[in-house]
């Protein structure tokens, strides 16, 4: 084992620079994601049947694929067709589709809005009859009940499923790796692979980051589920 | 245009034998973790845990790039430590077999440790006063039964196995991921290579999804369902 060469400084930097990708790409995606999974999950309990369908029908696309091809077929795909080929050297949004962090970041973010908009609806499906029953007992109509009784109840009792899709998100982001140009964790490893033919070292370097990344992010979901599922912890004494 | 799309209509016989035989490695694996686990014995018990931790810790990609290449480099340094002339090379088609495998090997153990459980006491030890043996008991009277509760968690993993068989693309092996990203390279068409394998991938969910149901009806079958 050949430790030294991880420590050298242009090693750590280039770790470095993949922990703060990797880190970006993560919350960026989860931001995106979330707000994208809550529009979602409302059309899914929604009254409309046919957006019901469509947006059922996309979940399961994308949950039914796997995230690499989302991938390659955001970065390699789109630059296929034509219509945004005419746009995308001049016309705003359409000019981010050659970066490959904006790529990444769009993939990912369908991606994890696909998987929460499903657990968001579940726990408002699952939401007691009788809190709603409620709520329109006291007359509010359906948007208040939606946004004082259900959001915040779904919300809680989504995060302990959230706490997983945010680990798998973590490890997805590995996959940025298979975007030429994108230096995430995991590139920077097969970069100093690449450069010293020290496989070990780097992917245990890797993996020694992404299991402490991982430690950290169920840490604070855990302090987080003390604090606003409080009421449904088991009993003490 | 077309042979490309038969070709990568071929490559789909890999990730279905991919997927299948990492699911073998990852049931056996997951049954002797879980036995771990239960066992009560420390010694088991902590490795057992320090496994399932670590490898759900890691994403997928990584261990897989670790076992292929460090896999490699770590087996002829062995060989040659042991005075052999022979060099071997790890084929992607078993790195991916045996990462995958052992990545969900991981998830398995706590799927089958929640099923295990989930069945009365009362079932083991009636068998034990039946004078039957640990693996009599598990073959008769534990396996049976811990089906029904292994299958939600099992559907899970199997469908997230499926779609982590196209990282194998990555360290080389020809199956629907890579020969629709050769085709997209060599016709400059990528949209309609990865639209078609996207579809097969969902073809092959949706397939498993149905006969799990199927299955999971079969073994939930005398279960008595609380109504509301």
């Amino acid at each position: 084992m050949n430790w030294d060469v991880i420590l050298e400084a242009k090693n750590l930097e280039l770790f470095g620079t993949g922990i703060l990708t990797t880190l970006g790409l993560l919350f960026s995606s989860l931001g995106v994601g979330a707000v994208l999974a809550l529009v979602f999950a409302l059309l899914l309990t929604g009254p409309w049947a046919a957006v019901r369908w469509i947006v059922g029908s996309y979940t399961y696309i994308i949950r039914g694929t796997p995230l690499l091809i989302q991938v390659y077929m955001i970065y390699y795909g789109l630059g296929q067709l034509e219509w945004i080929q005419a746009r995308w050297d001049t016309m705003w949004p359409w000019t981010h589709f050659k970066e490959p962090f904006f790529c990444a970041l769009l993939a990912f973010s369908l991606n994890t809005a696909g998987y929460t908009a499903e657990m968001l609806a579940g726990a408002i499906r699952e939401t007691n009859a009788g809190e709603i029953e409620a709520a329109q007992a006291y007359g509010m109509n359906r948007f208040q009940v939606m946004l004082r009784i259900v959001l915040p109840s779904a919300m809680r009792r989504t995060l302990p499923a959230y706490s997983n899709e945010v680990v798998m998100m973590l490890q997805s982001t590995s996959l940025a790796s298979a975007v030429p140009s994108l230096v995430d964790v995991t590139s920077a490893a097969s970069r100093i692979y690449s450069d010293y033919y020290l496989p070990f070292e780097a992917y245990l370097a890797a993996a020694a980051i992404y299991l402490v990344a991982t430690f950290c992010l169920i840490g604070v979901f855990r302090l987080a589920e003390r604090q606003f599922l409080a009421h449904l912890a088991p009993r003490k004494g | 245009m077309q042979s490309y799309l038969l070709a990568i209509l071929e490559g789909s016989v890999l990730t279905i034998g991919v997927s299948l035989l990492a699911l073998v490695v990852s049931i056996a694996l997951g049954l002797i973790g879980a036995a771990a686990k239960l066992s009560g014995r420390p010694v088991l018990v902590a490795i057992s845990t320090l496994y399932t931790t670590v490898v759900r810790g890691i994403p997928d990609l990584v261990v897989m790039l670790l076992v292929f290449y460090g896999g490699t480099i770590g087996l002829n340094n062995l060989l040659e430590w042991l005075g052999s002339e022979a060099t071997v090379d790890i084929n992607p088609f078993m790195a991916g077999v045996l990462t995958l495998g052992f990545i969900y090997g991981a998830y398995m153990v706590e799927t089958f440790r929640g099923a295990i459980l989930s069945i009365p006491k009362g079932q083991a030890e009636a068998a034990w006063a039946f004078g039957m043996g640990r693996v009599q008991t598990f073959v008769r009277i534990t396996a049976p039964q811990m089906v029904r509760y292994a299958l939600p968690g099992f559907t899970n993993n199997w469908l997230v196995l499926i779609k982590s068989t196209a990282l194998v693309s990555l360290i080389g092996l020809k199956e629907m991921t890579y020969l629709a990203k050769q085709a997209s390279a060599a016709t400059r068409s990528p949209f309609v290579f990865f639209m078609f394998t996207a579809a097969l991938f969902l073809i092959y969910t949706t397939v498993s999804l149905y006969a799990l149901r199927k299955l999971n009806a079969r073994y939930s079958l005398g279960t008595k369902r609380g109504t509301l």
